[in-house]
């Protein structure tokens, strides 16, 4: 249930009620809630749960979390 | 993307795999709280590359699981009615009630549609004013504020003919219950990375403490859970108890504070019966009464709910970790994701379903 899927925002809706966003999944693309995300612009990624986005995906955590790991790889050759 | 794929990349997989049998020394048990990643340690086979003196024990967290029974008894008495339009995630469709399921209920004509988000149920409410549409808001704290949305929408369009079902529950009491048990065998957590997505991992620190108990806030994809598994293993190891972030591209420690007031502003703390687990204190969030509009409990004062659940069936004891689902006698046999006897067949997150869909034995 808490599956989260990562994608990019490509579009912000203007429409009454709550703030919305299309989302590209890989091709894919969904009208999305971000309500939540108040400083969410176009080419931001997200996780989105049952159509509602959680949190902006920090490229730059992945980066630095990504860089670690493949450093540990070095390491250990 | 390396945003994605490189969190699924196979040379850092069997990398961590490598650090995590250099650095074990003892047999530790781990829980992850989540269903979901659950299906994703199956999924991508990685129990069958861990070192065995790992135990990943599955946690309670698959909302289609714990769900009261009285509760989908109650949403199989509201969707039998006529002026009545249910919406509900597709999961809780086969989840067995004490005599009947919801899909078995839409075979004999009642309206119950699934919808991905609950937002696509105040689009039907708004396109049948004649119909009472109530959605099964059912979820951890991640889907919560999705679930809220829908009513917030839904006040915001003024609509008279839309209201939830809520079975929230929430995961720090369940971590709680958990390990307070005398028959715990959990020694290292991996938090569940959307709901800290969500509430952020400030709770969890007097958790460790209490139980002395390192926990790690872990994601979904094969590098996030073995990294997980790796800072656990390692914190257990030194004998540190500590809370940990594995999954800092989505999570902050104060979590996300606008989904937040979304929750504070329309839900309260309440226990909740967990299925399969029973009463725990203040573990759950219902409606505020001044939504009741809002709550289908109020809205149609279901009664006289008589439960009856599966004698055979052992999905409490396999939600708490003390049992694998291979140790029912009836897995696999009289129950089968096809015909399950309890929830945790059932679900996408639920252990059984797990095991049957990746054949572990």
């Amino acid at each position: 249930m808490c599956l989260g899927v990562p994608g990019k925002i490509v579009e912000l809706l203007d429409q009454p009620g709550l703030k919305m966003a299309l989302v590209d999944f890989g091709g894919v693309t969904r009208q999305v809630c971000v309500e939540s995300l108040p400083d969410v612009k176009v080419g931001d990624y997200t996780i989105v749960h049952a159509g509602y986005a959680l949190n902006i995906l920090s490229e730059e955590e992945a980066q630095e979390t990504l860089a670690i790991l493949r450093e540990l790889d070095d390491i250990k050759e | 993307m390396d945003l994605i794929t490189g969190f699924r990349d196979p040379t850092l997989v069997r990398n961590l795999i490598q650090q995590i049998k250099n650095t074990i020394t003892h047999h530790w048990t781990i829980m992850e709280i989540c269903g979901g990643q659950t299906h994703a340690i199956m999924h991508y086979g990685l129990d069958q590359l861990l070192p065995t003196e790992i135990e990943l024990v599955h946690g309670p967290g698959c909302p289609v699981c714990v769900t009261s029974l009285e509760l989908v008894d109650k949403a199989l008495a509201i969707a039998a009615r006529p002026d009545v339009i249910f919406t509900s995630y597709g999961d809780m469709l086969r989840v067995p009630g004490s005599q009947s399921d919801l899909f078995s209920l839409k075979a004999k004509g009642a309206h119950i549609q699934v919808v991905y988000s609950p937002l696509d149920a105040v689009q039907i409410a708004q396109n049948n004013p004649d119909k009472q549409v109530v959605f099964f808001a059912i979820g951890f704290e991640t889907t919560a504020p999705s679930n809220l949305a829908a009513l917030a929408q839904a006040q915001a369009f003024g609509l008279q003919n839309f209201s939830l079902l809520v079975s929230h529950v929430c995961v720090p009491p369940a971590m709680h219950a958990i390990l307070g048990s005398p028959t715990n065998r959990v020694q290292g957590f991996l938090a569940a990375g959307h709901v800290c997505a969500v509430m952020g991992y400030w709770e969890y620190p007097p958790i460790a403490e209490k139980y002395h108990v390192p926990i790690t806030v872990t994601g979904f994809e094969p590098v996030d859970l073995l990294n997980g598994i790796l800072l656990t293993v390692k914190a257990l190891e030194n004998n540190q108890i500590i809370v940990q972030n594995a999954y800092s591209r989505i999570v902050t420690e104060q979590g996300n504070q606008k989904a937040q007031q979304l929750i504070q502003k329309y839900f309260e703390v309440c226990d909740r019966n967990w299925r399969g687990i029973g009463l725990i204190p203040q573990s759950g969030w219902r409606l505020r009464s001044e939504y009741a509009l809002y709550d289908a409990e109020k809205r149609f004062s279901v009664e006289n709910i008589q439960t009856h659940e599966s004698e055979i069936c052992i999905s409490g004891l396999i939600l708490q970790g003390l049992k694998k689902p291979v140790e029912c006698p009836a897995f696999g046999t009289l129950c089968t994701p096809q015909n399950p006897l309890g929830a945790t067949m059932v679900s996408s997150e639920g252990t059984c379903s797990a095991y049957y869909r990746y054949a572990r034995k």
